[in-house]
């Protein structure tokens, strides 16, 4: 039996397939064209000033826009600061969250769980800023800032540490909004990685008598450790570039007076969202944009640093098996 | 058999891990705690106050001057369209390049930049993409404009779609692919109908999330958008939004404006969260 011959229809595999193809590919570049286009435009709006100031800017604490005069070390120490509160206090909680979600809860439990710490982290910055402003801010400074003073008062270091009016504004609160809102960001990946450790090697380990932390230490977290920092990275990449929550509590202070926690400061973020719309086209304008540079900047090396960290321990991992 | 000294010594070695892992155990449960501890209370106080802020008026009158009575209407109405255009904007462009990065060049030197790239837009500032859209979108027109918020948003939305859409691509099975092509199937036939098809789910949830995630973005809207008292529909236009609305009214000292700011963080919570739910029964049932 001989089968009829395929019937000649036109075939609209290669042309439409190029087509295609090429607008995918075009998509795909202008991701590429939009990270050139952002760095290009704002180095553009910022000549200005960093041909007035140079580099000089990076360590100038002089902010006065009356005297035109633009140094962003205060904002820059801001940013850092706060984003290091943030990840002292986050990290450690993040990793517990994960470890509990992974290998203590109840199996009941864990789904509502972790839904409830994803949708934490799903929250809008602006609720985190103005529930810190007026809810968190006055607690804080009647039940952390205020005992925390009289029991350091005197003391050398710790005593100007938390020197300044407990007034619930400052680093210390915008650090502690910060690591509220990227524990949720860190644990939910710390969660995913974790999970991605084969139930052999850990049932392995507990067949051989591990405990939890044993196994949590000793098998799981060497197994992902490159997850581990990557959560970590993201967390913190999330932590400086955050702009809303930082604003409402920082309390916009353009002066580095002390090294107190309680005092108000300023961020690179904050500066930007309360003065750009209001700075009038010059110099300080173009000191705006010089931060906002000095921010991608900064979120840009951090995540190119722990691409690389990523890939170095990746290949260690490779070399040992 | 073991002497009994070395039995000892097994013995308070044991006990040794055992405390160990006790307390680590206990450490993990307390941030546990910890972390639901500020979940509920935002939550509380995040409905207490806003549902106390919260009437008719709302919803249907527009934003106020100080110590006036109004609502947010212009607002909400603001967020929902440059919204809804930022994401009818970057869906099909976030789409189309996460299907480059899947189905196309997985390995090539051009998608790992472009791969790197993408996951340096996903965690850039936004207040940089709102800063970048000033400089060439607000500047040369010399006005603030609903347009520019809407291509600012857009910005935020492409790498998030671009992310899961590779992702979910790369977990459609090879062999629903090579039977397609087995078939006979061009290849932007078997991506549309076959491989996207069975990734669908993942791909609208990442629309979902990336949806929920300028719903509440503040900052790439402070200087391309700004605010406006009035309702608009013209893109040329400064347009209100909720969170600037909120992000003004918060910080003023008036009273009526901060009840009215905590009715809008109740709407754009429970905007968000309903968003999130939704995204997350999606995939449930699809998988």
């Amino acid at each position: 039996m001989t089968l009829a011959p395929p019937s000649k229809r036109a075939r609209s595999g290669p042309v439409a397939d190029k087509i295609f193809g090429w607008v995918a590919k075009s998509c795909a570049l202008l991701t590429l064209a939009l990270l050139i286009a952002i760095l290009t435009s704002l180095t553009i709006n910022a000549w200005p000033a960093i041909e007035k100031y140079g580099f000089s800017f990076l360590s100038s604490t002089v902010w006065d826009p009356v005297q035109e005069e633009f140094g962003g070390f205060v904002m820059i120490y801001g940013t850092l600061a706060t984003s290091l509160i943030a990840l002292v206090i986050a990290v450690p909680v993040s990793f517990g969250i994960a470890l509990f979600l992974t290998e203590l809860s109840p199996s009941w439990l864990k789904r509502p769980l972790g839904t409830a710490i994803e949708l934490l982290a799903a929250v809008p910055s602006i609720v985190y800023g103005m529930w810190g402003l007026l809810v968190f801010g006055p607690v804080l400074a009647e039940y952390v800032q205020a005992p925390l003073q009289k029991a350091f008062a005197g003391v050398p270091f710790l005593g100007a540490l938390v020197s300044g009016p407990p007034v619930g504004i400052g680093l210390l609160s915008a650090g502690i909004i910060l690591a509220i809102m990227i524990i949720p960001f860190i644990a939910a990946v710390m969660r995913d990685v974790f999970e991605v450790t084969p139930a052999l090697l850990k049932e392995s380990a507990y067949g051989l008598g591990a405990t939890t932390w044993e196994v949590v230490s000793k098998v799981v977290l060497p197994y992902t450790k490159t997850g581990v920092i990557g959560g970590i990275m993201l967390g913190l990449g999330r932590a400086i570039g955050e702009t809303m929550a930082v604003t409402f509590v920082i309390g916009n202070f353009n002066q580095l007076d002390s090294i107190s926690l309680f005092q108000a400061a300023n961020s690179i973020t904050s500066a930007l969202a309360n003065e750009f719309a209001e700075a009038g086209e010059g110099l300080h304008q173009a000191a705006l944009m010089y931060l906002g540079l000095v921010l991608f900047f900064i979120t840009f090396v951090i995540l190119t640093l722990s691409k690389l960290l990523l890939s170095q321990l990746r290949k260690g991992e490779g070399a040992k098996t | 058999m073991m002497s009994p000294a070395l039995q000892k010594s097994r013995a308070a070695k044991f006990a040794q891990r055992n405390l160990v892992n006790h307390i680590a155990t206990a450490l993990a449960l307390a941030a546990m705690a910890f972390g639901l501890f500020w979940l509920f209370w935002i939550l509380i106080e995040t409905v207490r106050l806003g549902i106390g802020g919260l009437s008719l008026a709302t919803l249907t009158e527009m934003t106020p001057p100080p110590n006036e009575e109004g609502g947010l209407a212009n607002a909400i109405y603001g967020s929902a369209l440059m919204v809804g255009l930022a994401t009818l904007v970057g869906t099909p462009i976030g789409v189309m390049a996460g299907i480059y990065l899947a189905e196309f060049d997985k390995t090539g030197w051009i998608s790992n930049v472009i791969r790197f790239v993408n996951d340096i837009l996903l965690s850039a500032p936004s207040i940089v993409i709102g800063l970048f859209v000033y400089a060439i979108a607000v500047n040369p027109f010399k006005t603030f404009s609903a347009a520019a918020g809407v291509f600012a948003l857009a910005l935020i939305v492409i790498p998030v779609v671009i992310r899961t859409t590779e992702n979910m691509l790369h977990l459609v099975p090879s062999g629903l692919r090579e039977a397609a092509y087995a078939l006979g199937a061009p290849k932007w036939k078997v991506i549309l109908s076959i491989t996207l098809k069975a990734a669908r789910a993942g791909v609208i949830t990442g629309v979902l999330l990336a949806v929920a995630r300028i719903a509440g973005e503040t900052a790439p809207l402070l200087f391309t958008a700004l605010s406006n008292q009035f309702w608009t529909s013209t893109l040329d236009q400064p347009m209100a939004s909720l969170p600037v609305t909120i992000f003004k009214f918060a910080m003023s000292p008036y009273e009526n404006w901060q009840k009215l700011a905590w009715a809008g963080v109740f709407l754009i919570t429970v905007a968000v969260l309903a968003l999130n739910i939704a995204a997350r029964v999606l995939t449930r049932n699809k998988n």
